[in-house]
């Protein structure tokens, strides 16, 4: 009874503000960029009509997967921001004393907010979807190639990138509670999305070893569980990744483990 | 109607370290009454209204809302409403919102949104974004959120902060209102005399330490009153005083005289030949007795455990030192040590010699004074 409360209270509270919608606003936009681009370069490339292309022309059966499959490949930031975000504005502006106040047993406030980053996170899911097919099926379409959007293995895919953006808001929650200082947060979560982890994978596609460790990174178990990435099939060459339910569970392993610390240290401090 | 609680400390106690910010706090807070917490700041008022409302985990002690800690309180918001600091919102958030919010969290119909605006007075500007609120409009929101359970308790720091005047008097008669309902309130505040003229029961503290507790009506001691008198010849009076042994405090309004009745100051300059200009009987300020609480120089009977330093020292320079100690202080304002006024003696409250007397300083120094000394006249514990 108090958890549907709860999970009410933490919804007014996240579609009140304007962070929700900016956010995906950038979302879209980049997404639908990215994609646009890649089938405009695989596109070109697997048609012929580039001039100058080189190398080896990726077959073009298995390009729509790989072109939609950027929704969570660059898209994944964004529900790690939302939950991130969930979480360190009700430190920062000391909202968590009517939370806690509202609801004083802590424990109940936080899986409200599970509810509502899981709610979040599929609605990125989706945006992030529609805008990746959208730009690739487009431009497939301009190239006369085979959109794909008929074929069950498109509606897989979506279907694994939804549960991948669910689990990045949780796993964003998570980090909320370890690092309660917002702009701090802000900072180690684009720090590890978009240098510390690419660098790592980018290397150990080329060192032996390495390659182990990287495919239990989050973005490489998140990768994973989508199935097939970008990044995947152009960096992390060395090892296998895993399979998809084990990068699914490695990556809900993250959001265990973080909201677990944060459980333990910031959660049940004093709030002043 | 929402029943009002009884609010008790029982040796409530919150150390940050080495550092106490509330050392054994104990007292209780009746519904019906609004009661003021007062002590300067870092006084620990806060700390201990945040270990009140488990948002801040006591060290020792417990501090319960009718009975039961407020993590035990079933339904938290119907029974206790909270106002803490003027900034608890999300300014891009409209108050509406902020409200609904939390009245989503307490299961309350969200008719009480709307209630709660119009009874502070925010209806107009409830789809505003908070960030453009004024420090007054965010008091009023925060009252709002402490009234939207329409609970029996109301616990508010500093509510007046950064109110107009108007707001003040607003303030002031909600809160009376709602204390004669029956409804518990509490409210704390470093000054006096914002509080003076709505509470009807005060608790102060002292560096985490009950100074007091009891009616408004017992912080002032009948017994203690001055005399204020002026003259055209300052210097003549003043030696005059001087020669008698007299302290007093050379104001701009004149000469005040503590514990010496106007007739004997009249009589005196009469005797001497001084033309006074002005002759007056005052009481004791509220405000002067509330500072002396607090930095020690006086206790008060009603605190459990009363700030120890004065009285120890006291003894301690009473066994040692049988010659009046010298005091370095310019200023000679002598207050008396009072452990026992009227019927409030506790019983273990050490009598004070009957042969000698002893008086604090407002500096905190302590003088050993005679009884064939002048100055034990005016220097003795009222009875």
């Amino acid at each position: 009874m108090s958890l549907v409360a709860s999970t009410r209270s933490e919804y007014t509270k996240q579609f009140s503000t304007a962070g929700w919608w900016v956010l995906g606003i950038v979302l879209v936009v980049y997404v639908g960029f990215t994609a646009g681009v890649l089938a405009l370069a695989f596109g070109g490339v697997a048609s012929g009509k580039l001039p100058g292309a080189e190398g080896p022309t990726p077959s073009a059966d298995g390009l729509a997967g790989l072109v939609y499959s950027s929704a969570s490949a660059v898209g994944y930031v964004f529900p790690l921001l939302a939950g991130t975000l969930m979480v360190t504005t009700e430190f920062r502006h000391k909202t968590l004393t009517p939370t806690f106040l509202a609801t004083p047993r802590r424990g109940v406030v936080l899986v409200g907010k599970f509810a509502i980053g899981i709610l979040v996170g599929l609605l990125y899911g989706i945006l992030g979807s529609i805008a990746a097919i959208g730009a690739g099926a487009g431009v497939f379409a301009a190239f006369g190639l085979d959109t794909e959007l008929g074929s069950s293995d498109t509606w897989v895919l979506v279907g694994r990138m939804l549960l991948a953006f669910a689990l990045w808001a949780v796993v964003g929650i998570g980090v909320g509670t370890v690092v309660r200082n917002q702009v701090a947060a802000i900072v180690i979560v684009l720090a590890v999305t978009l240098f510390i982890e690419p660098i790592v994978r980018t290397i150990a596609g080329v060192l032996d070893g390495l390659d182990q460790v990287a495919r239990w990174l989050p973005s490489a178990a998140s990768d994973a569980l989508v199935g097939k990435t970008i990044f995947g099939a152009v960096g992390a060459g060395g090892a296998d990744p895993l399979v998809w339910w084990l990068g699914g569970l490695v990556l809900l392993g993250y959001a265990v483990v973080l909201v677990l610390i944060g459980l333990a240290t910031t959660w049940r401090r004093d709030i002043d | 109607m929402p029943q009002g609680q009884v609010l008790e400390f029982s040796g409530l106690t919150k150390r940050f370290g080495a550092v106490s910010a509330v050392d054994g706090l104990t007292a209780r807070v009746e519904p019906g009454l609004v009661t003021g917490f007062l002590g300067p700041n870092g006084a620990g008022k806060t700390t201990s209204l945040r270990m009140l409302l488990g948002l801040v985990r006591p060290t020792s002690g417990s501090a319960t809302i009718g009975g039961r800690r407020y993590s035990d309180i079933d339904r938290p918001l119907q029974t206790v409403g909270a106002a803490l600091e003027a900034s608890s919102f999300h300014p891009g958030r409209s108050a509406a919102n902020h409200l609904k919010a939390y009245a989503r969290a307490a299961r309350l119909p969200l008719s009480r949104v709307d209630e709660v605006l119009g009874l502070v007075g925010l209806a107009d500007v409830a789809g505003r974004r908070v960030g453009g609120y004024s420090l007054g409009m965010r008091q009023r929101l925060g009252l709002a959120t402490a009234l939207i359970g329409d609970p029996g308790v109301l616990v508010l720091d500093e509510p007046s902060n950064g109110l107009d005047p108007e707001g003040i008097r607003w303030m002031r008669s909600l809160l009376r209102h709602l204390a004669e309902e029956g409804r518990t309130v509490l409210i704390s505040s470093h000054l006096l005399a914002e509080v003076q003229q709505t509470v009807d029961a005060l608790l102060i503290i002292s560096r985490g330490k009950l100074v007091f507790q009891g009616g408004t009506e017992d912080l002032a001691d009948p017994d203690e009153y001055s005399t204020v008198v002026d003259s055209p010849d300052r210097e003549a009076l003043s030696r005059l005083l001087d020669e008698r042994g007299i302290p007093f405090q050379l104001l701009r309004n004149g000469f005040t005289i503590r514990h010496i009745e106007p007739l004997e100051i009249g009589t005196l300059a009469a005797g001497a030949g001084i033309v006074l200009s002005h002759l007056q009987s005052k009481g004791a300020s509220l405000e002067d007795i509330f500072l002396e609480l607090v930095s020690g120089v006086r206790t008060h009977a009603s605190a459990a455990n009363p700030v120890a330093a004065a009285p120890t020292e006291a003894e301690t320079v009473d066994a040692e030192a049988p010659a009046p100690a010298p005091d370095p202080a310019p200023s000679t304002d002598l207050v008396p040590v009072a452990p026992a006024p009227r019927s409030f003696a506790p019983p273990t409250a050490p009598e004070p010699e009957t042969r000698r007397s002893y008086a604090v300083a407002s500096t905190g120094v302590i003088d050993i004074v005679p009884v064939d000394d002048a100055r034990a006249e005016d220097t003795e514990v009222p009875r």
